[in-house]
This record gives structure tokens, sequence and C-alpha cells, in this order.
């Protein structure tokens, strides 16, 4: 871990999403208390939490693999918390069965851990930190375990459990799909560094860098030379033999290594007047929502583009002339 | 195809037959000679094939054999309970705190066992005896000033031997049901307000119940049937080891009837516990569940 700096609202969906080794769950260990920073303070509603060991954190956590135990029922995994903090027996068994019902597993309060499907076994898990009511909850890969359809299914629920209980939630994941669908915002660490911090648009249409233009959906990054300023938020530059005028990203710094990114949705075939890159098709892959067209620059740079649905698609050895909105493209640096 | 099928079934019946001969003359023929030498009749020092319940009506009809029973039973829990409270803390350490040269010291706690057991036997003398480490020890310090003679010799001695003898059988299915404790389990009791004696109590204590019931089912196991110890380190007690008295009726006594049913006895006392271990470890390994909505459910029933 480098130097981090981490302001997060109440009630807020933040995300730290990064590549493995990026600190996003060292992250989370330190806020719940299992790893301990080198210098600096964590504070939650102002009081310092820095020292204090995981079970004196008003915290609670939903862990990769979901660390139900093993030996206890479902019932006797979510009353766990409540049963530790000497809640009343009366008062355990009516919030371990609104918990239940809340993720919908009512029924299944007598099983053990491992009758249950890995989805199951994730609501029980989820069930088990909520009944406590805890001002924040940390996720770690929740979902990781689940196939594709339960995991939509849960990022939604996951977002509206966050909405109507007005917990903090603090989700950590390497799925940048993820967590563009369930973020207020996402911090992209990398490194140990915050890379970029904002809402999940700011980061998909303004990326401070070419990390996160990478890291962040689909993007073309292509080689950006002959850099001049034109003002505060736009340059002038050359890509692949063409001149033309962008936006610039406030992370770029004049004299860095710059690259032009743009998303292959935002790549259409340009009119005569307008300033374009011409390309060569090489091929085509269909895949339901979308046709990607994989087409090369002059200097062999790759370039993907979306070829709008019901158009015929041009065979391999085509060229064309590819352009986009000005204001669609953004320079980034390194 | 049912040629080859019928040539196959014989090349398994042939490998099957090897373990299944050494079984069936290695243990299952002892086992029953033994049993049935329980049943014949000792008639003036010579044996006969004539059947009698006389032995066990000898055996259960005299203090002695019960008692002795009662009394090698007694030494066994306590060497159980002494080797569970050293090996409990070691494997917790082991499992959870070590991190560099774990193995170097799981080692170091299995190498004695490829040490010969006389020789660790026999160290016991060695550091018990009058002229022995112990006494030597103490004398120098000025705690005594003659050597203690109760050191070695005695019933104490023989449980010391022993313990140090079986320790690592406690601990090796210790060590296996800890190390097999998932870290986040742990975590996720402490994130649960659980300080770390409760996580111990609450999570890691009753998931290593299985390998605790193992490891105390080898030591009282084991050291019930012991009579080397006993003999070389029990002076006057080690009569009073039931094995002691099984060597001494088949070897010095030549009452091989009687030997064998106190044999059968024990046998039978062994079988027993081993099969209440067994039930206890299943149960707490969560192999047989409690209940499901009312019923119970096998581990069949579980992959549905």
């Amino acid at each position: 871990m480098d130097s981090l700096s981490l302001t997060i609202g109440a009630g807020e969906f933040l995300t730290l999403l990064g590549a493995s080794g990026s600190g996003k769950t060292t992250t989370l260990r330190m806020i719940a208390g299992f790893d301990h920073p080198d210098a600096g303070a964590i504070l939650m509603d102002g009081e310092p939490i820095t020292g204090l060991p995981p079970y004196r954190r008003t915290l609670n956590t939903v862990f990769q693999q979901y660390a139900l135990f093993p030996h206890m029922t479902v019932r006797e995994n979510v009353g766990y918390g409540l049963r530790m903090r000497n809640t009343p027996r009366a008062e355990i068994g009516t919030r371990v069965v609104e918990a239940l019902d809340m993720v919908q597993l009512g029924p299944l309060g007598e099983r053990l851990p491992r009758q249950l499907s890995g989805g199951q076994q994730q609501r029980v898990a989820l069930a088990r930190a909520l009944v406590n009511r805890p001002r924040v909850l940390l996720l770690d890969e929740p979902l990781g375990a689940l196939d594709l359809k339960l995991r939509k299914e849960m990022q939604l629920e996951l977002k509206h459990l966050n909405r109507q209980l007005g917990i903090t939630f603090i989700y950590v994941t390497h799925d940048q799909e993820e967590a563009l669908t369930m973020s207020d915002r996402i911090a992209l660490m990398r490194n140990g560094r915050i890379e970029q911090l904002g809402p999940a648009r700011e980061l998909y249409e303004r990326p401070m860098s070419r990390y996160v233009a990478d890291f962040i959906g689909e993007t073309n990054l292509l080689g950006a030379s002959a850099i001049r300023r034109l003002g505060d938020a736009r340059v002038h530059l050359t890509v692949g033999g063409t001149e033309l005028n962008s936006p610039v990203s406030t992370g770029w710094r004049d004299g860095q290594p710059a690259w032009l990114a743009i998303r292959p949705e935002h790549l259409h075939v340009a009119a005569q007047d307008q300033p374009a890159l011409p390309v060569t098709v090489r091929e085509s892959v269909f895949s339901g929502q979308v046709t990607r067209l994989y087409t090369a620059l002059a200097d062999g740079a790759a370039l993907v583009m979306h070829w709008p649905a019901g158009q015929p698609v041009p065979a391999a050895g085509t060229t064309l002339r590819v352009g986009w909105p000005e204001d669609r493209g953004i320079v980034v640096g390194d | 195809m049912s040629a080859t099928s019928g040539a196959q079934r014989l090349r398994r019946l042939a490998f099957a037959a090897i373990p299944i001969g050494w079984v069936t003359v290695l243990l299952l023929l002892p086992y029953l000679f033994l049993f049935a030498h329980s049943f014949f009749r000792l008639r003036s020092g010579v044996l006969t094939h004539e059947f009698t319940l006389e032995n066990y009506g000898r055996l259960f009809g005299t203090g002695l054999y019960p008692q002795t029973i009662f009394f090698s039973a007694g030494i066994a829990l306590r060497v159980t309970l002494a080797s569970l409270l050293l090996a409990y803390p070691l494997a917790y350490l082991l499992a959870f705190k070590v991190k560099r040269h774990k193995n170097l010291l799981y080692m170091a706690v299995i190498i004695p066992l490829w040490v010969s057991y006389l020789v660790r036997a026999y160290a016991w003398k060695i550091i018990l005896g009058q002229e022995g480490i112990l006494n030597g020890l103490l004398i120098s310090l000025g705690l005594i000033q003659r050597p203690l003679e109760v050191l070695l010799y005695s019933k104490w001695a023989v449980m010391i031997a022993l313990v140090h003898i079986y320790t690592p059988f406690t601990l090796m299915p210790l060590y296996a049901s800890l190390d097999a404790i998932p870290a986040a389990l742990k975590e996720a009791s402490q994130d649960l307000y659980a300080s770390r004696w409760r996580t111990f109590w609450h999570v890691v204590l009753p998931l290593s119940l299985p390998g605790v019931v193992a490891g105390c089912t080898f030591a009282f196991v084991l050291s019930m049937g012991d009579f080397i110890a006993p003999i070389l380190l029990g002076g006057n007690d080690s009569a009073l080891m039931v094995s002691n008295l099984v060597v001494s009726l088949f070897g010095v006594a030549y009452n091989w009837p009687l030997g064998a049913a106190v044999s059968v006895v024990m046998l039978v006392m062994t079988v027993t516990l081993l099969t209440i271990a067994r039930g206890l470890e299943d149960r707490w390994s969560g192999k047989t569940v409690r209940r499901s909505g009312g019923k119970a459910v096998g581990p069949a029933g579980l992959r549905a």
C-alpha cells in the first residue's frame, strides 16, 4: 500500500475497483480492522477507529468466500453477531427472521451452510452482516463465485438494499462492469493508490489517465504526437497521420506522452468534409447486441468500432474513413 | 466385450485377494484364535479344548481383574488429558501463529516417533533414576539432600513416559483439524463482535473437536495397551496395568484361556470406545446433519 486518502459519504455506495494487487482488498481490510496502516488514521463519524480491534468496530463485512460457520445452522449464523453483543434472546429471534425474510431465505433457517447453493450462501452472508444494522457494510468481491445471471440479479438487489437501508456500502471488485452498474462513486486503484475517484459516468467519460480509460469499458488508445494546447481543456494533435482537435483530460501535463482514447460505440463512418482516420477492415465479429469491426490504421495500430445494427457489414480489406463526435474523444497521459 | 470384463473382474479379484488374505491371516485369524481360547478349559496346567465360561466367571468374579482394568483406564485417562493439554496449545500455535519454519517445527514434534520406543522409555530411566539427571539437578540446586526414590519406579514415571511417547499422536490429528479452519472464519467471528477468546470458544474449538476426539482416542487406546513402559519404569506399580497382567498370564502363569478372556474384554472395550469416538467425530465434523425441516438428512441427500 502507498498513500491513500478517501472520504465516504453516509449511505453512499462506493466501489474500490482495481486489478489484483492494486490494494483494494487491503484497504477494505484496514477499514474492517484485520490489517493495520503503517501511518495515518481511519475515522468513522469523526471518531478514530484506527486502533480498535475488528470486534469493537460498528461495521460488518461480507467475505469473498462467505465464511459462514459450517457447524452452525443458517439461523445460528445470522444470529451470531447479535448473540456476541448479548442481545436478548427474543429479540435475536425476531431480527434473524426479519433478516432472513429480507434476503428471501425465510424457510431455510434450520439448514447448514453446506446444504445451500452458492447464491443462497451469499444471501446468508449478507443477512448475517445486515442483521446487526451496521452503519457501514464492507463487501469483499461478494459476487465473485456466482454465475453471471445470478450475479446480475444480486447486483441490483444490493443496490436496492443500499438505497432502502441507508447503510454505507464499501464494495471491492475487480469487475469494472459490476462497479459501473452499482456504484455512486468508484475509486479506481493502482499500485496502492487511488488513480481516479468519481462517479461512474465520470470515470467512463472523463478518464484521468490511459490506465483508467483502458481499465473501464472498451477503449481504443491511439498514440498521439505533435500536441499543442488550444486552451485549458483542448489540444491540437496528430493521430495516425491525421491532424485534429480534441478535449484533453485534466490529468495530462504538457510534455507527457499522450494517447487519444475513443470508445468503440462512438466511432462511425465519417462524412467527406469531417476529419477522419483512414482504416482497413480486418474482420468483423457478431456478438448479439453489437457487431465489432476490427480495423487497422495505416501504421498498423488497431481500432475497434461498433458497427450499427441493420447496415451491411464491410468485408475484410475494405478501406473506410472513421470519425467520431469531437467531444467523445479524450486525450490522456500515462 | 464380456470376455474382457470377465478377465478384468478376475484381475480385480486377484488384486483384492492380496490385502484380503493379509488381513485374514494376520488379523482376523489371530483374533479368532484368541476368542476361541478364551472359552477353553485349563485342566491341571494343560490346555484342553473343552468349552467353558469359567474364564469369564473368574475374570468378573474376582476383584483383581476389573480393578486392574479400571486402574489402567484411570492411568490412560490421565495420560490422555495431559497429552491433550500439551498438544492443543502447540497445535494451535503451529496452525495459526507460526508463519515461518512451520514444517520444521511440525517435524520436530514428529521426529521423536522415528526413535525407537525403547530408547525413549529408557531415557526416562536416566532422567528420573536415583543417580539420574533430575535428582542430580535438584541436589545441586540444594532443594533436596538425598536423591528422591519416588521419581522412578512409580505410576508417575509411567505416566510421564507415556505422555511423552503419545503426545505426538494426539498432536497430529489436532493440528490437521485446526489447520483446516479457514482464517476467514476467525475474521468473520471477530467482525461479528466476538473477541479473540469468544472466537476460540464458539468457532475454533467446535471445529477442532473431531481432531480432539481422534487425538484423545490415540492417546487413550495406545497408553491403555502399553506394557513396556510399566515394566521399565513402573516398579511395583507395573503389575497394576492390565496389559502387564495379560503378558504375565500368557508368559509366566501359562494360563492362556484366562489371558485370552482378559484380552477379549479389553478388545471389546477398545472397539466400543473407537465406535463412540467415530460417531462423535462424524457428528462434529457434520457428516450427519442434525435435522432439516424436522427430518434427518444424510450426506447423500445434500447433493440434490
